[in-house]
């Protein structure tokens, strides 16, 4: 069986929960994409940027003094901070551009938490000439002050959201608004695997060849599959991407890492799927942080890119039907990976990609010398250096 | 016969179209809009719509938005509305629909939640983010227990989605007349006298027209061609400004004007 289902639904999680104004919209992309994920040209011209302009394929690189440091299984870095604008969001926000192109919408619109995401839509924006809105939560706003001049200085409008919680969430409902206001002219570029479908199917999609060629790679240099995949999850595109092209390599096992924030019992956290309960939002049935009355609740996680109270259906799916797992490491445990990976790789990682190494830190010393891990580097840290330094104490 | 269809069918023998007005559920409190209820249905409003406040209100604009979070402060919950219906049925029959989001429903679970709702007195539902795709089972459900479900087109709605809805609707079809979020507009947009007689002429369904209508005068007009006619931030924008006596006295100051303006149509 592969999935999605044709009405977009991974077991009970996915589908099409939004207004009746969007459906037709829905359904012009999902003819859309189905016409062109299989034309040559579309194809070619996305293998093109992905190449000249991401600078893909980025390394799988061997990361042998943190290997060492720990003491267990050898760890392989995916370096997706590597690419162009800095992290994985670029791969998605290329092929969303193509085929916004393609469909003559002229105008763009996104919404972002970290603000990666908002900036590599601002850059494939500039890139085909398109007109860029990207929605922002006000509290983001002030974590990510250096993201939100890199927006505009690519020529796109940053709109403040303080509506509800003013972070991600917030930032996704008035995207959504503002797609169903503009929703003739204007694409809405989802920065993630959520969303209703087509999109957690389109952005798996885009964001696959992470695995491909992490695939490939890893075969060439250890002559086999990896014992273990890891990627941090917030809404979870990157690590879907380094999922999908393994799925059915059973023997393969796949982490997902959710923002434990404060601690599980402390009830601040991004961890849906590890300690939430499922519900919908945001077009899609999904785990949610949520409480009793079905009123979403407010996620904390030092990440601003991982402070989702949601999580993409598939990833809902594969934990489930158990291909996957699904785990937690705290801001701290991230803080202290941030600075390990710096420290032993001269890398400094996201404090998204943290939350993977953090999880790396306790998994390889468990696991013996023979034995491999993949981790998706999805993103470079400098982003973060504010919040690092605030939560270390030292004023910049 | 529901609630919903005798009050349609009422008011078409008498040549009248209905006036649909919408208050947010327990905004600002639940005692407010138990006493709102029969006066709301004294001044002229036909059938009320009851907003269920959702934390993420994607599809409304930012009056319906802070209805909601004003509602949500004081404690609002799906149980507590259910249970204020209960209460009200002592003092009115006017036919009463929730409308709100999904989620909150489907915690509370929809099976549960239609036989509560049903045995309150809840005449229908209408859920903005549960498009025709999604209902089929709340749908078969709802029939069970005698709720109606009430579906939305849109501007952007094409003939194959008016089927669908048409097929699988109850009560009355909600025309939303712009492409865009909940809240009061400067004017009607010409567009939507054309599309309401075009789909008025392929459903049988009562049609009523929302999204924007502010005043006595848009009202009057749209209720010239729709068989109803929904009013829903123009009055909860009053709650942003009046408490009390004084909300009470505004609300049914508007909604009679309101009722006056669709019947000199």
């Amino acid at each position: 069986m592969k999935y999605p289902d044709k009405q977009g639904h991974f077991g009970q999680f996915g589908g099409r929960y939004v207004s009746e104004t969007l459906m037709p919209a829905l359904y012009e992309l999902e003819q859309a994409y189905a016409h062109y994920k299989n034309d040559k040209e579309f194809k070619e011209e996305f293998a093109y940027y992905l190449r000249q302009y991401v600078g893909r394929p980025n390394p799988l690189y061997f990361a042998a003094k943190l290997t060492e440091k720990l003491g267990g299984a050898r760890i392989y870095l995916k370096r997706e901070d590597l690419n162009h604008t800095g992290a994985h969001k670029v791969n998605n926000t290329i092929g969303q551009g193509l085929l916004a192109k393609r469909m003559g919408k002229r105008r763009v619109i996104a919404e972002t938490g970290a603000g990666q995401h908002g900036v590599a839509t601002a850059t494939i924006a500039a890139l085909f000439g398109m007109e860029c809105e990207v929605f922002m939560g006000e509290e983001d706003i002030h974590r990510q002050s250096l993201n939100v001049f890199r927006m505009k200085l690519l020529g796109a409008t940053v709109t403040p959201v303080t509506a509800g919680t003013a972070t991600l969430k917030d930032a996704m409902n008035e995207a959504l608004r503002n797609w169903v206001t503009h929703v003739e002219r204007t694409f809405y570029v989802i920065g993630t695997v959520a969303g209703p479908h087509p999109y957690p199917m389109m952005v798996r999609d885009f964001q696959s060849v992470i695995g491909r060629e992490a695939k490939s790679q890893h075969a060439k240099v250890e002559g086999r599959l990896p014992d273990y995949l890891v990627a941090a999850v917030g809404g979870g595109s990157n690590a879907l991407g380094l999922f999908y092209p393994f799925l059915n390599d059973t023997g393969v096992k796949m982490v997902g890492v959710e923002a434990a924030g404060y601690g599980i019992p402390s009830g601040r956290h991004a961890a849906p799927l590890c300690a939430g309960s499922v519900g919908v939002l945001h077009g899609n049935k999904t785990y949610l942080l949520q409480d009793d009355d079905g009123q979403i609740a407010h996620a904390h996680s030092i990440s601003a890119g991982l402070d989702y109270p949601g999580v993409g259906p598939e990833h809902a799916w594969l934990k489930e039907s158990g291909r996957a797992e699904y785990v937690s490491v705290t801001d701290d445990e991230a803080m202290a990976a941030f600075q390990l990976l710096t420290r032993e790789e001269g890398i400094l990682p996201a404090l998204e990609s943290s939350h993977a190494i953090a999880y790396v830190v306790k998994l390889a010393p468990t696991l013996t010398k023979d034995q491999t891990i993949v981790v998706c580097l999805s993103g470079r840290g400098d982003k973060d250096i504010h919040t690092v330094a605030d939560a270390m104490g030292v004023k910049l | 016969m529901s609630r919903i269809a005798e009050k349609f069918a009422t008011l078409a023998r008498r040549g009248e179209k209905a006036l649909i007005t919408f208050i947010t559920a327990g905004d600002p409190d639940l005692a407010t809009t138990e006493k709102l209820i029969p006066l709301m249905e004294r001044a002229g409003a036909d059938i009320i719509e009851l907003g269920v406040p959702f934390s993420d209100p994607m599809a409304d604009g930012p009056t319906i938005q802070l209805a909601s979070e004003r509602a949500l402060a004081a404690g609002t919950t799906v149980a507590k509305i259910l249970a204020m219906v209960k209460s009200v049925r002592h003092h009115s029959q006017v036919p009463l629909l929730l409308m709100g989001y999904y989620n909150p429903i489907f915690v509370y679970g929809p099976e549960k939640f239609l036989a509560d709702a049903a045995a309150a007195g809840v005449d229908g539902v209408l859920l903005v983010d549960l498009p025709p795709e999604e209902a089929g089972d709340f749908k078969a459900m709802a029939d069970r227990h005698g709720v109606n479900v009430i579906f939305l087109l849109t501007p952007t709605s094409d003939k194959a989605r008016l089927d669908k809805v048409a097929r699988l609707g109850s009560g009355f079809i909600y025309y939303v007349s712009v492409t865009g979020v909940t809240g009061a507009r400067q004017s009607v947009d010409s567009s939507v006298f054309d599309a309401v007689t075009g789909i008025k002429a392929k459903v049988r369904l009562p049609l009523a027209v929302g999204f924007g209508i502010a005043d006595p005068e848009q009202a009057g007009r749209v209720a010239s061609v729709a068989d109803g006619v929904v009013v829903g931030s123009a009055i909860v924008k009053l709650f942003e400004t009046h408490r009390g006596k004084a909300l009470e006295d505004s609300v049914t100051a508007f909604v009679t004007s309101l009722k006056a303006g669709i019947v000199q149509e």
